[in-house]
């Protein structure tokens, strides 16, 4: 349960990002969470709000969109998508593929007034 | 991958007119014709065509914080595009913990696994082996209590303990504010013991060499399947408490399998602290790896 550390994350980059582009207020922040970022969606949504309460950002709303595992074969180039973990081997050439997303809990986009 | 979406569906080659597919374009609700990784926020003055109150999703390449103002969509409200990480400011703290080891050729280890997994007893069986053959240091994080720390001294290693009060892991601030006394000069080999924690640890960098999990015989095979998001994360894995493998019906076999799904190159050892099975391993690799 590490949401609240993550929304307090969020929130404080949030918060400098405003400042630095000089925004009033935050309307919503999009999220983009890997199904490999061992974020519960749930727990963050929950914490979001709790975390914004006490600062000039409440209101605001919170949008996740999952993005899935993205796995690349580094021989033939070949990408494919995964619901879960599994380094199979690459079905065109045999290769060991890498992981190109789906690892990270990043920040996308903001709407702002 | 489609720069509108992500989405991998004309790479595979299964829909050759998929950026250009009316569905395709109202699926994603705009329609670019270019690529939204400028550096900075200007005005496109093109018509989005779409309505406002929709979530813009844009591919960017990784890298951090690059914003850009992707237009306004309404006078009053507009949109900014980034990629940032949520963790940014600790994967900063964890860079910079990292240079600090560099610098000082000291390799560390961040050593993950469940409560009970026997963390502390396979730290206070490597602290004895390898007295006199590499310089340790270690710091230890629990939720309460510094029992650990207290097993830990007197092994001929600087042992520093992190109470987190109730954090369920170790940030990477936490442990660069103790950098300078924990691993003094002359430190080759600093072990940071994190929370016993499957899950939580593995989303904050501490700014170690490598990260190491421990699975223990008692908890089951199929534990990396089910934490992939720390397994994936660690190049070596090792197998505690393996002296009570005629107890159980551990099999070894499956487990690896479990592991090579999630991390296909893993280094595996199998170890025993307590009956020192598979210690002079584990002590081995430790030497050649500070070597």
């Amino acid at each position: 349960m590490h949401e609240l550390s993550l929304a307090t994350a969020l929130v404080e980059q949030l918060q400098e990002i405003m400042a630095r582009e000089g925004v009033q207020e935050l309307v919503s922040v999009t999220v983009a969470m890997g199904v490999l970022s061992g974020v519960e969606r749930e727990a963050l949504e929950f914490c979001f709000p709790l975390v914004v309460e006490a600062t000039p950002l409440k209101g605001a709303i919170l949008k996740i969109v999952e993005t899935p595992l993205c796995f690349r074969c580094p021989r033939c180039q070949r990408e494919w998508q995964a619901e879960k973990v599994d380094f199979a081997p690459c079905g065109g050439c045999g290769s060991a593929p890498e992981i190109i997303d789906g690892r990270d809990l990043v920040i996308r986009s903001l709407e702002v007034t | 991958m489609c720069r509108e979406c992500g989405c991998l569906t004309h790479v595979q080659g299964l829909d050759p007119d998929h950026a250009t597919n009316p569905d395709h374009l109202r699926d994603h609700g705009h329609s670019h014709g270019h690529e939204h990784d400028h550096e900075h926020g200007h005005d496109h003055g093109h018509d989005h065509g779409h309505d406002h109150g929709h979530d813009h999703v844009h591919s960017h390449d990784r890298g951090p914080l690059r914003t850009s103002s992707i237009g306004a969509v309404s006078p009053a409200h507009r949109h900014l595009s980034l990629e940032s990480r949520v963790l940014a400011k600790n994967d900063a703290l964890a860079e910079a913990n990292r240079r600090w080891l560099a610098e000082r050729q000291i390799r560390a280890i961040n050593l993950i696994s469940s409560p009970g997994a026997g963390k502390t007893l396979l730290l206070e069986q490597t602290l004895e082996r390898l007295q006199g053959r590499v310089n340790c240091a270690i710091i230890v994080g629990d939720v309460a209590t510094d029992n650990d720390a207290r097993r830990l001294r007197g092994k001929g290693a600087p042992v520093h303990q992190i109470e987190t009060r109730n954090s369920c892991h170790l940030a990477a601030g936490q442990v660069g504010e103790l950098l300078a006394h924990a691993a003094p000069v002359g430190t080759r080999l600093l072990i940071i013991e994190n929370v016993g924690n499957l899950v939580c640890p593995a989303a904050f960098d501490l700014g170690e060499t490598m990260k190491v999990a421990l699975l223990s015989v008692t908890e089951g095979e199929d534990k990396p399947v089910k934490y992939p998001t720390l397994f994936h994360q660690t190049p070596v894995v090792v197998i505690t408490k393996i002296d009570l493998v005629p107890h159980l019906d551990w099999d070894m076999a499956l487990c690896r399998q479990n592991l090579r799904q999630v991390r296909p190159n893993v280094t595996l050892l199998e170890v025993s602290a307590r009956s020192g099975l598979g210690m002079e391993a584990w002590i081995d690799f430790l030497e050649n790896w500070v070597a």
